[in-house]
């Protein structure tokens, strides 16, 4: 008598019938059948105008909006990133001054709209017609005028860079806190100081836990710079709405945009794989998400008795 | 006992006096007063809560104390003499001071996201700057004495608790430390595995070694301290050598202890 032939390496010589998931096979029948038919409305309504897609999907306007977006990601995220953990160690700093300073621009900038950000910025030319830096009530270095120094693209990855940076410092945070405090205390004993903890001991740990939120925010970012379009930057929305106030073939040209959308966000999806892998280093659980993702998709060999947790 | 004003007598690495401390409300250290010489090994027993890491994280300043001193090597841990005042030391300082102090833990805080062999060599080169082929030889001379030589590319989390700890010390030691720490280094270890770490412990005290450790393991105290110290609710309760202290405890709190830990 065995108790559990399931289990791998086990003594059973029954033949063993493996349970069948009628249904899953059920609802993925009637799922596919679903998806069929929307792709067969899909190409088949002329409103679609899938030969004006093909027609605008690379023309300049809407591969240079591609560009301004993809450089507004880039810039807001670095900004936001940097920034993030700036305002993440100095949550964190013993001194209530400091601390309290960076509470309060998280507090600032995740309590008021993005899109009153991104005017802010934009209009901000106008309450300081000309920026300098120096000292503050001493001398100056530098002198400009804020409104040749503030462009649009300027304002808009400000806007949205010191917006993420609130959002990301709380991301940051979260990671440095779930580093074990018996690893501040080792690597202090080793007379590491407490900013060598920080950068070389703490954040690369912390970085598992901040990479995913990381990747959403990205994603979302890459998104969210569509709402520049209200200080007239044409970034990829923009460029198509400029494109289809033209000639009215307005769901064409939102299908270019999204087509483009969609593909920078599956780019992503696989660089994020690759970092994610990078910073389980030492770790027993390799990255999940897109490996876990393909793994599902493995095709393992019928009446199997091998267990394997999903 | 030797007395510090003795000037043949080895001079003391540790020096407490009426060391105090206190979590909040709470008096966790109240008035410790006692001395470790150079070469010697001390072995601190006594019950969970009594204060013993507590003290021990004193000693390189994970903890700040409250009242009393306590020098090592003859400096004030945190401090420095001034002008016939004291000075608190600056963070750069204090990191500095660490160097001769190693400390191993009960949980051993490997860094997880580094091989053995980066764990070994980080402070080494981003502490003391040393070349990186010199800490590397070094790593691989320690690693090989305690019998890890073929593990240097592993990470943490593929070795067993006995392995990680050898790591740990060999980590310490990379330092060239006047003075280790031990908290309870083999609390958290399976049976099987304490003994492969109380060794190594055993052939550094031999080494010469100035060592203080916090342990439950009475048959390591009685082969390999000098001195057995018992604590119990931040005081020294007894103190002497290990055949005092564990085969003919006077104090009646030490005799029930040890009662249960026998
Ligand atoms: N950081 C801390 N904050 C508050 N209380 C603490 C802290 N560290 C230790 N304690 C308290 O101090 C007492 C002594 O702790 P500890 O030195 O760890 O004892 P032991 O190592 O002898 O078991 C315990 O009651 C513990 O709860
Ligand atoms: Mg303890």
């Amino acid at each position: 008598m065995t108790l559990s032939p399931q289990i791998e390496g086990s003594y059973t010589t029954e033949q063993v019938i493996p349970l069948r998931h009628y249904g899953r096979w059920i609802s993925a029948v009637l799922l596919l059948l679903a998806l069929a038919a929307g792709i067969w409305s899909v190409v088949h309504n002329s409103g679609f105008g899938w030969s004006v897609v093909g027609s605008y999907l690379t023309t300049s306007s809407v591969l240079s909006g591609l560009g301004v977006t993809m450089e507004l990601t880039v810039v807001a995220m670095a900004i936001g990133i940097v920034g993030g953990i700036v305002l993440a160690v100095m949550r964190l700093s013993p001194n209530p001054i400091v601390g309290g300073s960076a509470w309060s621009f998280v507090w600032f900038f995740r309590g008021t709209p993005v899109l009153l950000q991104i005017l802010f910025w934009y209009y901000i030319a106008a309450l300081y017609p000309t920026l300098s830096i120096g000292i503050p009530f001493g001398p100056t270095f530098f002198h400009a005028n804020a409104n040749t120094l503030i462009t649009k693209f300027v304002a808009g990855s400000l806007a949205l860079g010191l917006n993420e940076a609130a959002y990301m410092s709380e991301i940051v945070r979260a990671g440095i806190l779930s580093v074990d405090s018996g690893q501040h205390e080792a690597a202090h004993a080793l007379g590491l100081t407490r900013a060598k903890t920080m950068r070389r001991i703490v954040l690369p740990q912390a970085m598992r836990i901040i990479i995913p939120p990381t990747g959403n925010e990205i994603i979302s970012m890459l998104k969210t710079t569509a709402l520049v379009s209200v200080i007239a930057l044409s970034e990829l929305l923009g460029a198509v709405q400029q494109i289809y106030a033209r000639n009215y073939q307005t769901i064409p040209l939102l299908i270019v945009a999204a087509i483009w959308y969609l593909t920078v966000t599956s780019v992503l999806y696989v660089v994020q794989f690759f970092i994610e892998r990078h910073f389980s280093r030492g770790q027993r659980a390799t990255a999940r998400g897109l490996g876990h993702f393909f793994q599902s998709f493995a095709i393992r060999p019928r009446g199997s008795t091998r267990t394997r947790a999903l | 006992m030797t007395s510090p004003l003795d000037p043949i007598a080895p001079s003391p690495v540790v020096s407490a006096r009426e060391v105090r401390k206190r979590f909040g409300p709470t008096e966790v250290l109240k008035g410790i007063t006692l001395e470790v010489t150079e070469g010697e090994v001390l072995c601190i027993l006594g019950p969970s809560g009594s204060g013993k890491s507590t003290f021990l994280r004193c000693i390189n300043h994970l903890e700040k104390i409250d009242g009393g001193s306590l020098e090592v090597n003859g400096e004030f841990v945190g401090y420095a003499r001034h002008r016939g005042a004291l000075r608190e030391l600056r963070e750069r300082e204090i990191a500095r001071n660490r160097v001769g102090i190693g400390m191993v833990f009960q949980r051993f805080n490997l860094f997880p996201h580094l091989t053995v062999m980066d764990n070994i060599i980080e402070a080494p080169i981003h502490v003391l700057h040393q070349p990186p082929k010199q800490a590397q030889a070094h790593a691989r001379t320690l690693l090989a004495a305690v019998g890890l030589a073929d593990r240097e590319n592993a990470y943490p989390s593929e070795l067993s608790g006995g392995q990680q700890q050898r790591v740990a010390i060999s980590r310490a030691l990379a330092m060239r430390p006047q003075l280790m720490l031990f908290d309870e280094p083999t609390s958290a270890l399976d049976p099987e595995l304490v003994g492969e770490v109380l060794s190594v412990m055993r052939r550094l005290a031999e080494e010469g070694m100035t060592m203080i450790c916090v342990t439950h393991e009475i048959a390591f105290a009685r082969e390999v301290a000098d001195r057995v110290i018992f604590m119990d609710e931040g005081v020294v309760v007894e103190v002497g050598t290990a055949h005092d202290v564990i085969d003919h405890p006077q104090n009646e709190r030490t005799q029930l202890f040890l009662a249960r830990v026998h």
